[in-house]
């Protein structure tokens, strides 16, 4: 998505949809991806049929509980998990079908950056080195070449080169790491950041500078992001566009705002619910869950969700929802989505099924 | 749910030894939890890192009490340093801690380990870590019932059946069986507090309960240490670096900046009157839902000085917005304005969210900046003499 968040356009979709409007514009595509491990004679169902495609120069959310497979996707994306069945196709190349020599030569434009930030940096290291180690890998420049860029990269990211330069990082905060480890992701000039629930070891104060950064960092280097997070505050704040994964499966994908305006998933309702407002007024939300993530050793039938969903109806055990369109950018997978308001019936004309949207809230 | 009975034990019990009689020990009208003047040390290579600076604050009986800061804020090291939990070596402390009519600090090792768990327990942040990860969680509840509580094995363990319920943990029966390892994130931190709460403490400290957990399990969580507080009318103190965390939860809110208490109200008050720009900082500095995507945050620059040369005067100014030269030169005593109970330590303290300063405009001369706010706040130091020369434009 182009960065114009100055026009105040009337919230239609239809910008979620073609954010730009240019042919190509598919940088990352996922079809199908499934992710299994075997547990003894069990398997984990970690990540199931799950498909999405993130276009050039935007940031992609991708939201939900511990253990609903969303990191598992992301290290799917770089193939560092490979999948189980399903493609990614980057630029129009299909990683799993490329040798490894290949793949590495990828890889370079595809980076990631982890959530703890403290252990994914080489303690024994000093940060020059951490950082000047994907040139060194690739053998990108002359030794002063190098050095300058480390310099520039440490600065974009607001550590001072020189200052910092020859220390460790045991003696950096979590923030300062986490600069750190972003310096080195763009070293390879990548154009797709993966983030790992980067800010979720951070304070709030911090977690605002690094999330700052990130979109400072996103322009500067024309930068398309996938940002994997749990806290639907943090990743609507940085995301065009969100995918709500829940037990493996993607239950809603929307433009952010839509998202939070017109959430069609119960869970996503949830999820919205569980966030603590900084509010001393509002009181604790009512419609937070209950109960746990079910195993994906044995994920329930039909929708995954209707094990923990207030709204859950027979046909919800039965029958597994597919994910569909519901309004122009906005797909749902639910039998009955939340109807917030007009915005879903106005333009149900997506959907290949005739959708039935029953307020089943009022029944239950 | 659980009742206290035999809490405390008998004569000949465990617990009944010399213990401590807490019942109504000092003055009705004074709170559970007095710390006074609480200063914390630690001698390191380095020098003397001063973590804990001349705290004061109290908890009534069933009330929550929040305590907000940053990482390396010291409310860490104050929430154990009111447990008496920090090592001897190398530690100084001074002040006071009066619990239940005690000073916790004048207490034996001997004396302290019969108030631990059983009438002052703790949640720590890492559930994993912090459980014992070669024993059945059954065991590890029924410790403390079988120390300070005169119960035999399998009365405790029909306790710890019917506190792993109360705590939301399906199937209990089979559950105090199992090992942490077993158990998901959430469901050790509903173990921990199962710990917490087995002797029925008249005070649990929360030292950042939720971190590290998923939202959705974060909810949960504060909504059942808040019920079960209901229930049995425990003062709790929730340690977090979140306001959001402690917005609808606390009754009175610290907030901690550098080893000292920078603003202290109740919860109401500290939200809708700010006074100190860094509690501001901080409630700027979470990302809302209501606003638009992409919405940049207001994150505070800088970081916590460091503890060991700490800067002179405010401690916040480095990364103020409105910081002027009276900041860098004196300290700014906590005081109040207005209401009693709510006190902060600012020089030029924000009116109706706004800081006087920046109030003055662009184009105001530091005189008139440091001359009107100084009238305003009526305490004469004496330190900060004269119009404030080098005013940087907020």
């Amino acid at each position: 998505m182009t960065p114009a968040p100055e026009t105040n356009d009337p919230p239609t979709a239809s910008g979620v949809l073609e954010p730009t409007g240019r042919e190509g514009d598919i940088v990352l595509s996922v079809d199908h991806l499934v992710v299994e491990f075997r547990s003894g004679r069990q398997t984990v169902h970690a990540v199931s049929e799950v498909s999405f495609a993130v276009r050039t120069g935007e940031t992609l959310g991708l939201v939900g509980e511990s253990g609903c497979g969303k990191s598992t996707t992301g290290r799917a994306l770089v193939q560092v998990q490979p999948p189980t069945s399903g493609h990614v196709t980057y630029k129009g190349q299909v990683l799993d079908s490329l040798s490894s020599r290949e793949l590495r030569r990828v890889r370079t434009k595809i980076q990631m950056i982890f959530q703890d930030p403290i252990s994914s940096l080489n303690p024994r290291r000093r940060v020059k080195d951490i950082v000047a180690e994907p040139l060194n890998i690739w053998g990108r420049g002359t030794k002063q070449e190098r050095a300058a860029k480390v310099r520039d990269m440490l600065e974009a990211v607001g550590i001072d080169p020189e200052a910092a330069g020859d220390r460790r990082p045991q003696e950096f905060s979590g923030g300062q790491c986490q600069r750190i480890s972003i310096a080195r992701a763009l070293m390879a000039e990548p154009d797709l950041l993966i983030c790992d629930e980067p800010v979720s070891a951070l304070d709030v104060s911090v977690q605002a500078q690094i999330l700052n950064l990130l979109a400072d960092l996103k322009e500067r280097f024309g930068l398309t992001m996938v940002f994997i997070a749990h806290d639907l505050a943090v990743v609507k704040n940085v995301s065009d566009r969100v995918a709500v994964m829940y037990l493996g499966k993607l239950v809603e994908v929307a433009g952010s705002d839509d998202l939070y305006r017109s959430a069609a998933h119960p869970y996503t309702e949830a999820l919205l619910a569980s966030i603590p407002e900084p509010d001393p007024d509002q009181k604790a939300n009512q419609k937070a869950l209950t109960g746990e993530l079910p195993s994906p050793l044995n994920p329930p039938s039909g929708c995954r969700f209707r094990t923990r969903c207030p709204y859950a109806q027979p046909l919800c055990a039965e029958q597994e929802p597919p994910l569909r369109d519901i309004a122009p950018g906005h797909q749902v997978a639910c039998h009955f989505p939340l109807v917030p308001g007009p915005t879903t019936t106005d333009d149900s004309a997506g959907g290949s099924e005739p959708a039935p949207p029953v307020p089943t809230a009022a029944g239950v | 749910m659980i009742g206290r009975k035999g809490r405390r034990g008998g004569p000949g019990g465990k617990g009944g030894k010399g213990s401590l009689e807490f019942k109504d020990v000092g003055e009705p009208s004074e709170p559970l939890l007095v710390v006074e003047d609480l200063h914390t040390s630690f001698r390191t290579g380095r020098g003397t890192v001063r973590a804990v600076d001349g705290v004061s604050l109290s908890v009534s009986r069933g009330k929550t009490l929040g305590i907000v800061g940053e990482s390396g804020s010291g409310k860490t090291v104050l929430s154990r340093s009111i447990m008496g939990l920090l090592p001897p070596r190398d530690v100084i402390r001074s002040g006071t801690v009066r619990f239940g009519g005690h000073d916790l600090t004048a207490m034996s090792p001997d004396e302290l380990r019969k108030v631990w768990g059983a009438e002052l327990s703790m949640i720590f942040q890492d559930p994993m870590t912090a459980l014992n990860p070669v024993k059945r969680i059954g065991r590890q509840i029924t410790e403390s019932l079988r120390l300070h509580v005169d119960m035999d094995r399998k009365e405790a363990d029909a306790t710890a059946i019917e506190l792993l319920r109360s705590v939301g943990i399906p199937s209990p029966e089979e559950r105090i069986r199992w090992y942490p390892f077993q158990l998901s994130g959430g469901m050790r931190q509903r173990v921990m507090i199962a710990i917490a709460l087995a002797c029925a403490p008249r005070l649990v400290m929360a030292d950042e309960p939720t971190t590290g957990l998923d939202v959705t399990v974060q909810a949960q969580i504060l909504d059942l240490l808040a019920d079960l507080q209901r229930e049995r009318h425990m003062a709790v103190i929730l340690v977090t670096h979140d306001l959001g965390v402690v917005a609808n939860r606390a009754d009175e809110i610290v907030v901690m900046y550098a080893g000292r208490v920078v603003e202290r109200a109740p919860t109401r008050t500290l939200f809708h009157d700010t006074r100190m720009p860094y509690t501001q900082a901080l409630m700027d500095s979470i990302p809302r839902l209501a606003d638009p995507s992409g919405t940049r945050l207001h994150a505070i620059a800088g970081r916590p000085p460091d503890l060991v040369h700490p800067p002179t005067g405010c401690r916040f100014a480095p990364r103020c917005p409105y910081v002027q030269d009276k900041c860098r030169q004196s300290d700014p005593p906590l005081r109040t304005a207005g209401s009693p109970d709510h006190l902060f330590a600012c020089w030029f303290p924000l009116v109706n969210g706004v800081s006087p300063v920046s109030a003055a405009g662009d184009g105001a001369t530091a005189g008139t900046v440091a001359n009107g706010t100084a009238t305003g706040t009526g305490t004469g130091t004496g330190t900060a003499t004269g119009p404030t020369a080098g005013v940087t434009a907020p």
